[in-house]
């Protein structure tokens, strides 16, 4: 480890840009003749379209056009599709209702996109969308996904009867019920997870441009990873062939998932750009974002957890039913499948379980991967009932958790997953420990002589990252391959560009991935440079997202690194008159071990490219790429403890401290780490106690803008207590598990087990906001 | 259309506008000076904070040709040509941001917060005098560290020469 290799703690390369207002976000790039576009949506959450007319609004000041959907379709712009494919148990495959990006037959859900206005300003195109006249023929709608599956509910889609999408299951349903028959106890639960806004707070943004001389597209775009943008605009959409579309992703601000997805409006601006023959720029406000960006969770489960008399968990039953919203977003499928209940098995060994999972449209905005995805709705689901287990059964939360740790690595569970290595109980005590659970009880006698109500909770959360083997997610319905590519580009003079598939919007690639090079060949962090984002640059990858951007993306370029340093111990072995086999790298040199016979590393990259003196059948250059592929999911794992106070005279619940222990096996910059688990425990904290989206009965979005949807806020929050017990992972070269997402997963849970421990209930159905809480404490 | 006079960034700056132009639309549009965000349009989310005559705004929330005859200073305009300003630097030193894009509008509001508080600052006054500003990546804790250190460091360079003007 040096100061500025694997382990240290660096600061960021890309901070400057960043705190001198420097950065370069979609909103900020200008092409000239470059025009501002708004999209006229649906005020109703579901209706037939009678007729759209547009004569008034192209005769505003300053407007270019005005495109509907007829003539997108005209032009032969496809429909959105989601990529993975889910099969129901009869076999049957998923039910993908039509998605056009302008709708021009039926619009399901409030602001779905029925025509494009580009003008010379944002004010102008905002004022001719006024003018566009939509005559729209209300039709019933449904916003709940249990109530869209009954008899009677308004159908969103002819391909989907009762509105349901598939009926998926996964585990053994007869050894399950069995278990459940023959338990000496059964702990049921109703859990609801609830629906959220992921707000990246940088809105979504397209610019597209159409280059007749070339005729060529280029598309800046608010993408976690541009090339899946590229491939999906592409053979899917119709937009342009991939030698054709250039996509950039700049610096973008935030995503959280939200920001995978292609959404109708990039694919409408770049479509429009050559029709209006004119850039088209677009930037969602902030209410367009509550209302169309992918929202996150909306789950609607039942749970039974079977015990023995040791009180080992002998089997789980799981109903879910989640809320897909109006179409399928592109990933949808696999968030409340594969990255939902294959987690189910938590850290604890369960020998049988079986989830079944139906999923649903709605009236409402399409709903996809969120921090998370799949893992916190899992993990909320199984650590909720174990802690009502403990209390049902009357033991300690931790010691139940503790006696049912799987602790034999690799474990297979029984929905999937195989464990490769961990150390739960590590967690758990280093939480415990942290957060002074042992002396809880008189912390809480104390809050309650001074009138408050003090709860502690903990959770024990497992996820999947490393996203993914390509085979195994192909052969579980994956349209894409998950692996990463990644290029080392040794220049004349030594520096280093590496070329990445990943994607960075506030992790922080610039400098790990730089760290990592710098440790490696002894060089300076500042001359090597991450280059990300550009289609044009990087050859392919496939994002970020997932948590897998260390140990997918780093990984490929572990592997490309390998070849640079076999090719560059030739040359130098070549220049020393020396054994290949004897070369070391350190310092920033290529050396004969035990000699002081050595080349320094830029000479040795000059030899390579003035190629005067190469061994013999080398060809000139250095520059090495790779592609990997993940053998595995990776299995980051940790415990989190909430300890809070209510307030029950007025609701108000204080956080008093909140602890995480996590395993993310070896770590590159302890600092980021740290960051990415402050970041998602703010937005679990955010789940659990202030956040929630909500729809009245018809389908009006009731929590459309900062002053109705309750964003985390710092003094919502305390400073955290983290900290991290590693087990490297065995199946990458770096040991890396992944990091992003834990806080999100973690946290709600441990929130929620608190505050019914300090409210002395059964259960509370996030979020806890004052009103809520102050109900349910009139109660106690 | 409006006719306006101010100062941005030390810099003498006329202009015609639009009469509905916000300050931030004239900041990054008409002067190319897009450091200063736009994250929402309910005057909650706080990107767009720049300093108008000394004080912290949200320039969302004002008119170009409200401001004319003030003095703008944006995150463009803080650092002291290649120094960085002592909450630039707190920032990066304790990774008070990720994505960036609420970084500007928080680097503004901190030094205004640090400005108004020269007695010093402890957490609890900094979480709550950062309502105004949301951020989404960082949980909040490396930003509160972050303008902590900088008060302090701030009030470290000040205090020598405040002694000499006793």
């Amino acid at each position: 480890m040096g100061m500025e290799g694997i382990g240290a703690r660096v600061t960021r390369k890309e901070d400057k840009r960043f705190i001198t207002g420097a950065g370069r976000y979609v909103d900020d790039m200008v092409v000239p003749g470059m025009k501002h576009a708004v999209f006229v949506r649906s005020p109703h959450a579901h209706a037939q379209i009678k007729k759209i007319d547009v004569k008034q609004a192209q005769a505003m000041p300053g407007v270019v056009a005005v495109l509907t959907g007829k003539e997108l379709k005209a032009d032969g712009i496809g429909n959105l599709i989601c990529g993975w494919m889910i099969h129901s148990k009869d076999g049957s495959p998923m039910k993908m209702g039509a998605w056009s990006p302008l709708a021009f037959d039926r619009v399901r859900y409030v602001g779905d996109a029925v025509a494009i206005v580009i003008a010379d300003t944002k004010g102008e195109a905002r004022d001719a969308a006024e003018a566009v006249e939509v005559t729209y023929k209300e039709l019933k709608a449904v916003v709940d996904a249990v109530k869209a599956l009954e008899k009677g509910a308004p159908q969103l889609h002819p391909e989907a009867d009762n509105n349901l999408i598939f009926d998926w299951e996964i585990g053994d349903a007869k050894a399950t019920d069995a278990a459940i028959k023959a338990a000496h106890h059964v702990t049921r639960m109703k859990i609801v997870n609830n629906r959220l806004v992921p707000n990246a707070m940088e809105p979504r943004a397209a610019l597209g441009h159409y280059d007749r001389g070339e005729d060529h597209y280029t598309c800046w775009t608010t993408s976690q990873n541009p090339h899946v943008a590229r491939l999906v605009m592409s053979a899917f959409y119709n937009v342009a062939p991939e030698n054709k579309l250039r996509v950039i992703a700049p610096d973008v601000g935030g995503g959280f998932g939200s920001k995978i997805f292609i959404y109708p409006e990039e694919v409408v601006c770049l479509w429009a750009s050559k029709k209006a023959g004119v850039p088209v720029k677009w930037v969602a406000d902030r209410t367009e974002s509550f209302l169309t960006d992918a929202h996150g969770r909306d789950h609607h489960s039942t749970v039974e957890m079977a015990f023995d008399k040791n009180n080992r968990i002998t089997g789980l039953k799981v109903d879910t039913v989640a809320n897909l919203g109006a179409y399928m977003s592109l990933f949808s499928s696999s968030v409340p499948t594969y990255l939902y209940a294959t987690l189910l098995s938590g850290q604890y060994n369960i020998p049988a379980i079986h989830a079944n999972v139906r999923t649903v449209y709605t009236n409402t905005a399409p709903v996809d991967a969120y921090r998370g995805a799949g893992r916190p709705e899992a993990t909320y689901l199984l650590e909720r009932t174990m802690e009502t287990a403990a209390r049902e059964l009357g033991v300690s939360p931790a010691e139940l958790r503790r006696s049912n740790f799987i602790t034999q690595f690799p474990h297979q569970t029984p929905v999937i997953m195989c464990y490769d290595a961990g150390d739960y109980g590590a967690s758990l005590d280093a939480a415990m420990k942290a957060a002074d659970y042992a002396g809880f009880a008189k912390r809480r006698d104390k809050a309650r002589k001074a009138g408050k109500l003090r709860g502690i909770g903990m959770s024990c959360y497992i996820e999947a990252c490393g996203i993914a083997p390509s085979a195994a997610v192909g052969s579980l319905g994956a349209g894409v391959g998950l692996w990463e590519s990644a290029e080392v580009r040794v220049n004349a003079v030594g520096t280093i560009e590496v070329l990445t598939g990943s994607h960075s919007h506030g992790q922080g690639h610039e400098t790990t991935f730089a760290q990592l090079v710098a440790g490696r060949f002894g060089v300076p962090i500042d001359s090597v440079s991450i280059v990300h984002g550009d289609t044009d640059k990087v050859q392919m990858g496939m994002g970020t997202y997932g948590s897998r951007s260390g140990a997918v993306g780093m990984s490929a370029i572990v592997k490309a690194l390998d070849k640079v340093e076999a090719k560059a111990k030739k040359i130098a072995a070549h220049l020393l008159e020396a054994d290949e086999g004897d070369i070391v790298i350190e310092n920033g040199a290529l050396k004969v071990a035990g000699t002081d016979k050595n080349v320094p590393w830029f000479q040795m990259a000059l030899a390579a490219y003035t190629a005067h003196n190469l061994p013999s059948g080398m060809e000139a250059g250095l520059k090495e790429t790779s592609f990997y592929d993940p053998t595995n999911f990776t299995f980051p794992a940790g415990c989190y403890i909430c300890e809070l106070e209510v307030d029950p005279e007025t609701g108000l619940t204080e956080i008093i401290q909140f602890v995480a222990a996590d395993d993310f096996g070896n770590i590159i910059n302890p600092m980021i780490v740290e960051g990415q688990v402050h970041g998602g425990i703010a937005q679990g904290v955010g789940q659990a106690m202030l956040e929630g989206a909500f729809y009245d009965a018809s389908g009006q979005l009731l929590t459309a803008s900062y002053m109705d949807y309750t964003m985390p806020r710092a003094d919502d929050l305390p400073s955290f207590k983290v900290s991290t017990s590693n087990t490297p992972c065995p199946g990458n070269p770096l040991g890396i598990k992944g990091c992003g997402e834990a806080g999100a997963i973690g946290s709600p849970p441990a929130v929620i087990n608190a505050l019914t421990d300090a409210l002395g209930i059964a259960d509370f159905t996030m979020p806890a906001s004052p009103s809520r809480v102050w109900a349910a404490a009139q109660k106690h | 259309m409006s006719d306006i006079s101010l100062t941005v960034n030390g810099r003498q700056v006329r202009a015609t506008v639009e009469d509905r132009t916000l300050l931030v639309h004239f900041l990054r549009e008409h002067q190319g000076l897009t450091g200063t965000h736009v994250g929402c349009d309910t005057s909650q989310c706080g990107a767009c904070v720049v300093h108008v005559d000394g004080k912290a705004m949200k320039s969302c929330s004002m008119l170009a040709a409200q401001v004319s005859g003030s003095t703008i200073v944006t995150i463009e305009g803080i650092a002291n040509g290649a120094d960085l300003h002592p909450v630039q630097a707190a920032f990066k030193e304790h990774h008070g941001l990720q994505c960036g894009f609420c970084t500007p509008g928080m680097i503004m509001s901190a030094t205004d917060m640090i400005a108004r508080h020269p007695e010093g600052l402890d957490e609890a006054t900094v979480r709550v005098e950062l309502e105004g500003n949301i951020c989404r990546c960082t949980g909040y804790h490396n930003i509160v560290k972050a303008i902590l250190a900088a008060s302090q460091a701030m009030s470290k360079a000040s205090k020598p020469k405040a002694k000499k003007a006793a």
